[in-house]
């Protein structure tokens, strides 16, 4: 009923989905799968048209179509429940769920409330909430506004021709199990009025509501599966496995680290709904990934060491002193950096240049009496842009201009030039090509011998296990299970995946 | 990638290219524009807006609006007024002392001003334009609505004695330009400010204290306000409550005018003091062609909109609230 063939997609320096063929029937309910990384949200925002694909082709009912925008594709009946939930919080109920469609209840140019909440009632039923239309929406539970949200989406069904495919990003994750129950039970009543496309991280979910199973890896689907056509394991299996390159990760460069200075250490540290009794030691020399689901705690942790989040329960001390109570600015004064995930918000300013952006933590090393000595700044800078072959024109460079890699060198050596020894990088290889990323895994090495103790939250579960002497798998904000990691005795994906979900 | 070189480099030139532009244009219309004596006109008229539009430049380079100057400058000129008449009411005595403590004074407002929009988190426009009103309420409680004569010879030097044709008070003005310049360029402190405007978030995962880079500016914008307080004064030889008054236009429109953008973080001085100029040879052309002086304010209206919406990228910004 709607198809895909062949599909590509193509962003700067990523081959997103390559070739994947796809298909969704009448009344059926589609898994997909796959890493973080491995194609799944951009094939979903082709399919809701939030993307055009730059090969291939979209088939409904064997007509081909070609969606400029999500509008388009659900005027073709293709709806889409998000993740993050898209309701806007200070409108009504109804008013969410006829956003944008308002004119039908419209006469004279007024609208009449009571044919919309009678029209949203209605909407309600189909997900067997009963509530007030009226109601604000910000006063519903979460999973309250996930059914709204789903009623929102089944509004397509008055307003299409044809049949509907509903996708559904995540749904369970801040559900409770009782929840998930009704929704599945739900979703499985609505087949006769859609099909759905179900993403989820949790193996034994998919599994459970899904006909068939899409498995993707790097951008293709692997694999297809019919429901009991094989084991959580084998499609696990077929999810990460590849063949790692180990010099890619320079684990020949690994050594083993300072075991008896310890520069941080968390003792049963807790933060109520984000994670719970978290106990770890970071070492010098010591490259310790955190690795777990989005949401399971990692980034959590890695806040709480910069104090940005406090923790309620527990200790934490950073170079044996107890940091109780620390904000970021004592946390850089103890020599602790942090490289974020998002790069433009919290990682470098636009619009100042690279010597402005290196110093930016450190500008009481530079400045007497609060007189900056410039030209010190830029030496450093011009330092750091030689040592790490950031390519940028000069210090003078706006960093807003400069690539993904040469923007996350800037980070580094804005830490590492003041003289952190505590680095916390969360995906610092996120979006980089594979040359950028070789560089950012030397970095890391380099650091790593040095001395530096580094908490990392890496983009895939290959990179955390190459590049880590230690794993700590973190699931629902609690430690699951803790490997060493030497070269040549290190865990498998599938040994941590085991553990993550 | 060139195309957005050029429009960037033509936004940073285009407030210098305006003012030539215009320079040439009242030039033509007459010919007694460009002289001495009427440049001496435009810089003595620019020398307190200038002062006013260089302390909010720092606010707006945070990402924040300071509406208080009005309230400032009365209150700080009404004060200058009495503290100078109390110690003796010339500058060649003990009067200077008044120079000193009002600029305290204005710091200290503007002090005021930063923590309430900080620590009460009131969003700084409100924060501001509120504390502007208590400013020009206490100037009318202290003159009780009467005008305030500051008559000494010395002081009043500022604008009679003249240097290559133009009054001290214009090198005043270009003293602390320059040192706004230095401020901004070769401080710690205004690299934050850069850095707040840029990126707060960023600022903050940094390591620096937003809190006190916030207050800290405002109290920087308050002293820069009872500088323009003190030149106003000088200009005028009289304080009273709606001394200040007309300076919210002036200041942010030169602000703006001059390229600084107001989201924060682009900008700096240097445009403020292109901007002031802009503003001032409108002005000031405008009499000398013989244009009401209605007419001035609806074209500088036009020039803001003309400014913001050239400087903005619409494509970047999804929705303006």
């Amino acid at each position: 009923m709607y198809q895909l063939k062949a599909v590509d997609k193509k962003f700067p320096g990523v081959h997103a989905l390559k070739a994947i063929d796809f298909h969704v029937e009448r009344g059926e309910i589609v898994g997909l799968v796959g890493e973080n990384g491995a194609g799944k949200s951009t094939l979903m925002k082709v399919i809701y048209g939030a993307y055009q694909p730059d090969g291939g082709q979209v088939l409904i009912k064997g007509v081909p179509v070609r969606f400029a925008n999500p509008r388009q594709a659900m005027e073709k009946g293709i709806g889409m429940v998000f993740q993050e939930q898209s309701l806007i919080p200070n409108l009504t109920v109804m008013e969410n769920i006829f956003l944008g469609y308002e004119q039908q209840f419209v006469r004279f140019g007024v609208v009449d409330w009571k044919a919309m909440a009678r029209a949203a009632k209605a909407q309600l039923a189909k997900v067997k909430l009963d509530i007030d239309p009226g109601m604000v929406t910000s006063k519903l539970s979460f999973a309250q506004r996930q059914l709204v949200e789903l009623a929102k989406v089944l509004t397509l069904e008055e307003r299409v021709k044809g049949d509907l495919v509903i996708l559904l990003d995540e749904p369970t994750s801040v559900l409770s199990k009782e929840e998930v129950q009704l929704l599945f039970k739900l979703v499985r009543e609505l087949t006769t009025r859609a099909s759905f496309i179900f993403v989820s991280h949790r193996m034994d979910e998919v599994m459970d509501l899904s006909d068939r199973i899409y498995v993707m890896k790097d951008g293709a689907v692997v694999d297809v599966v019919a429901r009991g056509g094989a084991t959580a394991e084998a499609i696990q299996h077929k999810m990460v496995g590849r063949n790692v390159d180990k010099q890619y990760y320079r684990e020949h460069l690994q050594a083993p680290y300072d075991a008896s200075k310890v520069l941080v250490e968390m003792d049963r540290v807790g933060l109520p709904g984000r994670i719970q009794d978290i106990s770890l030691k970071l070492h010098a020399g010591e490259v310790l990934c955190l690795v777990g689901t989005e949401g399971s705690g990692r980034e959590a942790i890695l806040r709480t060491i910069y104090g940005m989040l406090s923790a309620t329960t527990g200790q934490l001390r950073i170079k044996g002193e107890d940091a109780a109570g620390y904000s970021p600015r004592h946390a850089v004064a103890h020599g602790v950096g942090y490289v974020p995930r998002e790069r433009k918000v919290e990682g470098i300013v636009a619009g100042m240049n690279v010597y402005e952006n290196m110093t930016l933590s450190q500008m009481k090393n530079h400045s007497r009496g609060g007189v900056l000595r410039v030209a010190e700044e830029r030496a450093l800078a011009r330092d750091w842009i030689k040592k790490l072959s950031i390519k940028a024109h000069s210090e003078f460079a706006d960093c807003g201009n400069l690539s993904g890699g040469n923007q996350q060198k800037v980070v580094l050596a804005k830490w590492r030039s003041g003289g952190s020894d505590i680095m916390l990088l969360d995906h610092p290889t996120r979006g980089l090509d594979i040359g950028a990323k070789e560089d950012v895994y030397d970095m890391i090495r380099a650091m790593s011998a040095a001395g530096v103790g580094i908490v990392l939250v890496a983009d895939t579960l290959e990179e955390a296990i190459g590049l880590s002497h230690t794993i700590i798998v973190v699931k629902d904000g609690r430690i699951q299970k803790q490997f060493a990691c030497e070269p040549g005795a290190k865990p498998t994906p599938y040994d941590l995946l085991h553990y993550m979900i | 990638m060139t195309r957005r070189l050029s429009r960037e480099t033509l936004i940073k030139w285009a407030p210098l290219l305006v003012l030539l532009a215009l320079v040439i244009f009242f030039t033509a219309l007459n010919p007694t524009f460009f002289s001495l004596r009427n440049f001496a006109r435009i810089a003595i008229a620019s020398a307190p807006a200038l002062m006013v539009a260089v302390g909010v430049t720092f606010i707006i380079v945070m990402g924040s609006i300071d509406l208080s100057m009005e309230g400032t400058i009365s209150l700080t000129a009404v004060a200058f007024a009495f503290i100078f008449a109390q110690f003796g009411g010339s500058l060649g005595g003990m009067g200077w002392i008044a120079i000193p403590l009002v600029l305290v004074l204005g710091g200290a407002i503007g002090l005021l001003n930063g923590i309430v929009h900080v620590k009460l988190r009131i969003p700084s426009f409100m924060a501001s334009l509120a504390m502007g009103f208590v400013g020009t309420g206490a100037a009318i409680l202290l003159t009780g609505g009467d005008i305030v004569k500051v008559s000494d010879a010395a002081f009043r030097g500022l604008l009679t004695v003249r240097w290559l044709g133009f009054p001290l008070m214009v090198y005043i003005a270009a003293f602390f330009l320059f040192v706004a310049w230095f401020i901004q360029t070769h401080t710690t402190l205004g690299r934050n400010f850069y850095a707040v405007g840029g990126g707060e978030d960023l600022a903050h995962a940094s390591g620096l204290n937003v809190t006190r880079v916030r207050v800290t500016g405002f109290a920087l914008a308050g002293v820069f306000y009872a500088i323009a307080a003190i030149l106003v004064v000088a200009r005028i030889g009289q304080a009273e409550s709606v001394t200040g008054s007309n300076f919210m236009f002036v200041s942010i429109t030169s602000v703006v005018v001059g390229g600084v953008a107001l989201w924060g973080g682009i900008g700096g001085v240097w445009n403020a003091l292109v901007g002031v100029l802009i503003v001032g040879v409108i002005d000031n052309g405008m009499v000398v062609i013989g244009l009401p002086d209605f007419v001035q304010d609806g074209v500088l209206g036009l020039l803001v909109i003309v400014a913001v919406v050239l400087s903005t990228d619409r494509k970047m910004v999804s929705f303006v609230k």
